[in-house]
């Protein structure tokens, strides 16, 4: 991809950027792929397609593992960082193609297109996260929101969804507006593009500071918007709600996690000389994000609206590790964000399978009483609430505990005393979920398959014969629930991911 | 062996999930907790008083990167306390069998999952770990309260959690900051063993932040005085066998982490705060003792009974004195085996008087069940620190240990002990005696809730005859905890002391 837009670029290093090209590669076999007529095609192919390429994507980000190059004469660096983000965004990406194999979303807006998206929106991921230059990184965060503005509005007859696009549409463009001004000014400042050039820059003085701060402001502000922290948030619940589940659940987990690793490597590298300057606004902006994000949460019917509320919470929480600028700080981020991606699938899993059964949409009422009816999904999303909240035996309460380790280790005990503060408004809107589900009868006779989605909700004829048999969205459910369990029993594995991630921006710190 | 102690409870009621009858799964965690049980009946014949020192230590690192270990260990502070809790857990397990629960495999599950956790809490010798278990134990009785509790139960389980999470979360916070402190402190790789971090102590000032935050989640659980606002619904809405072990078995959590770990690591801050804590103490005493009285509804009676007598117990920790703690570990015992079987009797009571809980429809009831009514004036007696019974002992030297260090509290708290035979014994007249209620129907209690009651009978025997079986095993333990605090307030009337100690002996 990146290849393409350089044509006379010095030096390309195409083994290196084989992940990205499988993605690109897949969108494009997907997009042809969905233009077959044959339905078996469309509707298991190109799903199918979609996997593989990620999987493959996967491979490849293994294969790589420990190489430390750079492709496209710098431009992009593949570390472990870029790395690790690889693997959350494409495993997000595999578990939001499981979660839309029989959803209205591609059916509406044709399987191709909507998958090619979904692979073109994890390509500029990746690209974003590997990004070592000012321009890398705008064509990631363009190439990344771009498809999302779309794969927003996929559902075509639903007014929600087509809101929920343009709302995104308008916002994250102001985003990359403010974010591309102040690209521009810190270019302007240091007149150079590259990251190591302007850390080195800065770190030696020779700047006009009037220029840089502005222009490291306006860079904050754009992808604070994109990492939804207030209050630079004000999209994300309208957004969440309105977009189709399971892109919602994508967007919940891999741009947050694409935002936050281009943050760490802007931060906490390229600008880490100027720390003493950036570090009391981000530190505020995060306990600020943090307790606007679970007072917004408390008291919403709207299971989406909660998640997209406590997502901005959970953004202040990484946010704060991000902020005190330390390699344990990174290390505890990377931590979450891996956590964060399996315990928001779970719960959004069991949404999805919800809303496909019952008439109640992504409404409470939906999961109320299936801890009887429905163990095996009712299990997953109890777990995923406990593990959003920080209970023990969860991969969240080790998140957590990380967290709080490198904030008081950082000297921001104060900081830590408000995450613990948040984490207790949190418990008041997740424990409502596990007691709706295990407490309360169910709100009526279960609608168990035809006829589960309202037409006035969007559903259409052929929607009905896809209800009832959803084993792949249960699947997902225990799965990542499990791992979340035996990730908080056994989180070995991920400290030693994220320590290695990490360690590419702690030789800065 | 502390390993297995720990999760045979859930581990056999795992398996009785599995169980294709429904009715093996209460079965499976029966055999369960009488496993646990015997294990720990083992563990206090293998335990030698006299060293004091930590046995059947278990360390293995658990979480590398954060110094966490997987490190468990008993002494004569917690031994005790974990015979108690597997006790209490086993014949609250055998009184639930007798009834149908809805989805019982669930049930039992959650049962044996709550049994292990508290476990862990008393063994474990890792902060990180034991904040772990005592976060982990809320989950199961969270879900015992939400799903099987009175009609009343979402609000209450709102209250529970919201209370003891929120105080967990403080704690979290805490533990963390002192673990991580410490380590800047000392220089010391991050370790949160609470043996290396009672080894070196932080900052008064810091101390003294921490202390607080330890405390709110201590006094939560207890609960204490002013943090008890989650108690009356819990108590309301719980199944009685389970609110057996909770009221039983729970609160003591809280007092033993006063002692295993406030005390040994921020001993500066709990100096600091003595007064504090004893006029908490104090006024638990005294409302909960005066609530007691005044209230009608027999669970909750029982509820106040405990704020008074975990009132009790913070007073004789923070007596600073030997006697007194060791009245208190005692008294954490005598209450966990005394409050217990009230609150089964309360179940068979209600079960008698129409499905009513209010002590107002009782009454009449001893002429049909006069076993019924013996085991219950045992109870009330030991409930009520009649001398001859474990909790007058445990009282004793409370108040004895109280009275050396600060007389004034001391001499108002004894008001507390008046009120509890005040309290006791109108519960058991006006249910037992009096005028026969209108609804009540009276039967003679059935053998199989004469099983889980009566051993529950033989341990207050067996505590009020010979509670020296735990003071000998304890001393050297309890006594190491407070030693810090003892220096930091070392008094000239130590001859006094002496005196009583002399006394004390004597008396025992």
């Amino acid at each position: 991809m990146i290849a393409l837009v350089h044509p006379h670029g010095p030096y390309v290093n195409f083994a290196a950027l084989s992940p990205i090209e499988a993605l690109v590669g897949g969108s494009v076999v997907v997009l042809l792929v969905g233009l077959l007529r044959s339905r078996f095609a469309r509707e298991q192919l190109v799903p199918a397609l979609t996997i593989v390429s990620l999987g493959t994507t996967i491979g490849l980000a293994l294969w790589q593992w420990h190489d430390h190059t750079s492709a496209v004469d710098g431009a992009l660096a593949i570390d472990n960082l870029s790395l690790v983000m690889t693997l959350i965004v494409a495993t997000a990406g595999i578990a939001a193609t499981l979660l839309s194999w029989r959803a209205l979303a591609p059916r509406e807006s044709a399987h191709g297109d909507y998958h090619a998206l979904l692979l073109g929106s994890i390509a500029g991921m990746v690209v974003l996260v590997s990004a070592q230059n000012l321009v890398t990184l705008f064509i990631g965060i363009e190439l990344l929101s771009i498809p999302l503005y779309v794969l927003c509005a996929t559902e075509m007859r639903r007014a929600a969804s087509l809101e929920s696009g343009l709302k995104y549409l308008i916002i994250g463009s102001v985003g990359s507006a403010t974010l591309v001004y102040g690209l521009a000014l810190i270019y302007g400042a240091t007149g150079s593009t590259d990251f190591a050039t302007i850390a080195s820059i800065i770190g030696h003085g020779h700047s006009s500071n009037a220029l840089l701060f502005t222009g490291i402001a306006l860079v904050l502000v754009g992808l604070c918007f994109k990492a939804s922290i207030a209050p630079f948030h004000q999209w994300t619940p309208d957004v969440y709600e309105g977009a189709p589940t399971p892109v919602t659940a994508f967007m919940a987990v891999a741009t947050k996690a694409a935002a936050f690793g281009v943050l760490l490597r802007v931060l906490d590298v390229m600008l880490i000389s100027e720390r003493s300057n950036w570090q009391p606004v981000l530190v505020t902006l995060a306990a600020i994000t943090i307790i606007v994000g679970n007072v917004g949460a408390l008291g919403q019917a709207s299971l989406k609206r909660m998640l997209a509320y406590s997502s901005v919470a959970q953004a202040g929480y990484i946010l704060a590790g991000v902020a005190v600028a330390t390699a344990l700080g990174a290390r505890a981020v990377l931590f979450y964000l891996m956590v964060y991606l399996l315990m928001n699938v779970a719960a959004f899993a069991v949404i999805i399978a919800r809303e496909r059964e019952t008439p109640y949409g992504d409404d409470i009422d939906a999961v109320a009483g299936i801890g009887k009816e429905r163990p095996w999904l009712a299990w997953p999303l109890t777990i995923a609430m406990l593990s959003l909240a920080g209970v023990p035996a969860t991969a969240g309460f080790i998140g957590k505990v990380y967290l709080i380790d490198a904030l008081v280790n950082g000297g921001y005990s104060w900081l830590a005393i408000v995450l613990v503060i948040g984490s207790m408004i949190s418990l008041a809107y997740y424990l409502r979920v596990i007691s709706a589900v295990w407490m309360r009868p169910a709100p009526g006779p279960s609608v168990l398959g035809r006829g589960a989605v309202p037409v006035i909700a969007g559903g259409s004829p052929e929607a009905d014969s896809v209800v009832g048999s959803e084993f792949e969205l249960t699947a997902v459910a225990v799965l990542f629930a499990a791992a979340t369990i035996v990730l908080g029993i056994v989180p070995q594995p991920l400290f030693d991911l994220a320590h290695h991630a990490a360690s590419t921006v702690a030789g800065a710190l | 062996m502390l390993s297995i102690l720990i999760w045979l409870p859930v581990a056999a009621a795992a398996v009785g999930t599995l169980a294709r009858d429904k009715r093996a799964a209460g079965a499976f965690a029966l055999a369960g907790s009488l496993g646990a049980l015997g294990l720990a009946v083992a563990l206090i014949a293998d335990y030698n008083g006299h060293s004091g020192q930590l046995t059947h230590v278990t360390n293995v690192v658990w979480i590398r990167s954060l110094g966490i270990h997987y490190s468990l260990g008993v002494d004569g502070l917690s031994l005790f306390l974990v015979a108690m809790t597997t006790f209490s857990f086993a014949l609250a397990i055998t009184a639930a069998n007798i009834r149908n629960w809805a989805t019982p495999r669930l049930f039992y599950l959650l049962f044996a999952l709550a049994e292990s956790a508290v476990l862990g809490a008393f063994l474990a010798q890792d902060l990180a770990l034991f904040v772990a278990f005592f976060d982990l134990m809320l989950v199961p009785f969270y879900l015992l309260l939400g799903v099987w509790g009175g009609p009343g139960r979402v609000s209450a389980t709102l209250k529970l959690v919201i209370y003891t999470f929120v105080g967990s979360l403080f704690m979290l916070a805490g533990a963390i900051a002192l673990a991580v402190l410490t380590a800047q402190h000392t220089g010391h790789p991050l370790s949160f063993s609470i043996s290396t971090l009672a080894a070196s102590h932080l900052a008064k000032g810091t101390q003294e932040w921490i202390f607080l935050l330890f405390a709110a989640a201590f006094l939560v659980k207890m609960p204490a005085f002013p943090f008890h606002g989650w108690m009356p619904d819990t108590y309301r809405e719980m199944p009685v066998e389970v609110l057996a072990v909770f009221s039983g078995v729970l609160s003591k959590v809280g007092a033993y982490g006063f002692l295993r770990i406030v005390l040994p690591t921020m001993p500066q801050a709990s100096v600091h705060f003595q007064l504090l804590l004893l006029l908490i103490g104090l006024a638990s005493v005294l409302y909960g003792s005066v609530m007691a009285f005044t209230q009608t509804n027999a669970r909750l009676i029982a509820g106040y009974s405990s704020i008074a007598q975990l009132g009790f117990i913070t007073l004789g920790i923070f007596a600073f004195a030997p006697q007194g703690a060791q009245g208190a570990v005692l008294q954490m015992v005598n209450h966990g085996i005394v409050v217990a079987p009230l609150l089964l009797i309360i179940g068979l009571l209600a079960a008698r008087a129409g499905g009513s809980e209010d002590i107002r429809d009782m009454g009449g009831i001893a002429m049909r069940a006069p076993i019924l009514a013996t085991v219950f004036l045992i109870v009330a007696f030991a409930t009520l620190a009649m001398p001859g019974s474990g909790n007058f002992i445990g009282e004793f030297l409370i108040l004895l240990g109280l009275f050396q260090t600060k007389m004034a509290i001391s001499i108002l708290a004894f008001a507390g002990v008046v009120m509890a035979s005040v309290y006791a014994l109108r519960v058991f007249i006006r249910s037992m005696h009096n005028r026969t209620g209108q609804k009540v129907h009276s039967f003679e209690m059935r053998w199989q809730e004469g099983l889980a009651l009566v051993p529950f009978l033989a341990a207050i025997g067996l505590f009020a005859f010979y509670p020296q079986i735990q003071l000998q095993r304890s001393e050297k333990a309890v006594t190491a905890t407070i030693r810090q605090e003892q220096v930091l307030t070392a008094r000239p009337t130590r001859t006094l002391a002496a005196t009583i100690k002399t006394t004390t002996v004597a008396d025992r």
